[in-house]
């Protein structure tokens, strides 16, 4: 987190027009709160299902995106209210040289929030800089994707009740997976997280991410390159793409895609109540076969991530779920 | 080795070895318009070598700029051949637009328009880029 903010003062700080750049923008009980308004909206549907009226929220997505964009899209309209946007940064101003902040300048006028997904690290910051309206970050390359994280957190806590004292293993991508640095950094501020780091040399956890456990006194890691000597502790484990798009070399990718696969076999020596979650799209790591598993909750991440979208816009933009106490 | 002092400016001492170009550029003096003598590499009791800056006719400087490269610096003021203040270099909460971030994947190298921001990580001494978070490279 950065030295300027702290949680007192993030607690004093209405998130009503906020941009969400990052989850340290927000203090734990906020984040709480997010997750509450989250089971609230997911067991009443109808009730929320007008309280964006009128909105319009505009998906800027510089980069390839599925499941990120159409959850987004959805939830507003699920919210009542409406979308407009791009998917692909060809068809926007930026193939004509426009500036990130000119673009974000000129929605602003159009759409009461925007959320962003581009390639470069630092983006949303910029965009969150550049207007007067609600930014929430949809991924800004490498660097952080926190509805995401908001989508991890809500799974997890829906199958284990909370957070305290979980051994949480992240496996694959740990060095570009943006998913896995947001979740090691939020699940660090609650406290009291093991984490198990399982990469291969190549991908391993970058010593900033690392820092952020060793300042919190009750987390701690391990680093390991080895998925089944590990699994049977895990209460969590989070698998990831290694992504293409974050390579340079293609001969590298190549080699180091197939380095974990999780299948039938090792899920045998996971614990009864594991949970495996996936941020998706995935490749082959996930063995298909292990979708049936009551164990693997990559599915319902998907929908816990529109319900926190849903969460989060109404929120930022001040909006009230209608029956809902805080 | 003797270089003759100067009569009025500022004496950079205790500057990191081989530094003493760097730090002309973070402080933006130019070398092709002052008057300026360098001690690179010199013997220190305190540093084992180090580098010394002395320059004519200037008596004011970017102290957060000097913090960032060399913190541990000491700045003495002169005038009429006499030492008037010592000045310390302070390592700024923020720095703007003195270094560039060297992450190819960082907005700031795609839109230039940006201003270059790092923020002092204060549980490593480093500075960390505002936009992306990598660690600046001095």
């Amino acid at each position: 987190m950065k030295s300027s903010k702290s949680e007192f003062d993030l607690q004093n700080k209405s998130l009503i027009g906020r941009s969400i750049v990052t989850l340290d923008d927000l203090s734990i009980p906020q984040i709480q709160e997010l997750l509450n308004k989250g089971r609230y909206i997911n067991s009443h549907r109808k009730e929320v299902a007008h309280t964006c009226d009128g909105r319009v929220l505009a998906t800027l997505f510089y980069e390839p995106s599925t499941r990120t964009r159409l959850s987004f899209e959805t939830a507003m309209l699920r919210l009542g209210g409406q979308v407009i946007g791009f998917a692909g940064a060809d068809s926007s101003s930026a193939k004509k040289g426009e500036t990130l902040h000119d673009t974000i300048c000129t929605v602003s006028h159009y759409a009461d929030a925007i959320a962003l997904r581009h390639p470069k690290e630092g983006a949303a910051l910029v965009a969150a800089n550049s207007c007067n309206i609600p930014v929430i970050n949809a991924g800004d390359g490498g660097h952080m994707h926190p509805t995401q994280t908001l989508a991890d957190l809500a799974t997890i806590e829906a199958r284990f009740g909370s957070f305290d004292g979980l051994t949480v293993g992240l496996c694959g991508d740990l060095t570009f997976g943006r998913t896995v640095h947001s979740l090691i950094e939020t699940l660090c501020r609650f406290g009291n997280i093991k984490f198990v780091l399982i990469s291969p040399k190549e991908l391993t956890t970058p010593q900033y991410v690392l820092d952020r456990i060793n300042n919190e006194p009750t987390c701690s890691y391990v680093q390991t390159h080895d998925l089944m000597e590990s699994i049977a502790d895990l209460d969590v484990l989070y698998m990831t793409r290694v992504q293409q798009e974050r390579f340079f070399n293609e001969d590298e990718y190549l080699r180091l895609r197939d380095t974990y696969v999780l299948d039938e076999q090792k899920m045998r020596e996971a614990k009864s109540t594991m949970a495996v979650l996936h941020p998706l799209p995935r490749v082959n790591e996930i063995d298909t076969r292990v979708d049936n598993d009551p164990r693997a909750a990559y599915f319902e991440q998907v929908e816990n991530g529109m319900i926190m979208r849903m969460a989060l816009l109404s929120s930022v933009l001040g909006d009230q779920l209608q029956g809902y106490e805080g | 080795m003797e270089v003759t002092s100067i009569n009025n400016g500022i004496i950079i001492d205790h500057v990191p070895a081989g530094c003493a170009l760097q730090v002309l550029e973070y402080i933006k003096i130019n070398p092709r318009v002052s008057k300026i003598a360098l001690i690179m590499n010199t013997t220190s009791k305190r540093m084992g070598e180090k580098d010394i800056i002395k320059i004519e006719n200037i008596h004011d400087i970017n102290l957060e700029a000097l913090g960032l490269i060399a913190p541990n610096a000491t700045v003495d003021i002169v005038e009429n051949n006499q030492i008037v203040e010592k000045r310390t270099p302070t390592m700024p909460q923020k720095v703007v637009d003195i270094i560039q971030c060297a992450n190819p994947r960082c907005i700031t190298t795609s839109e230039h328009s940006i201003v270059q921001q790092f923020y002092l990580d204060t549980n490593h001494h480093e500075y960390r880029c505002e936009y992306c978070d990598e660690t600046a490279s001095l």
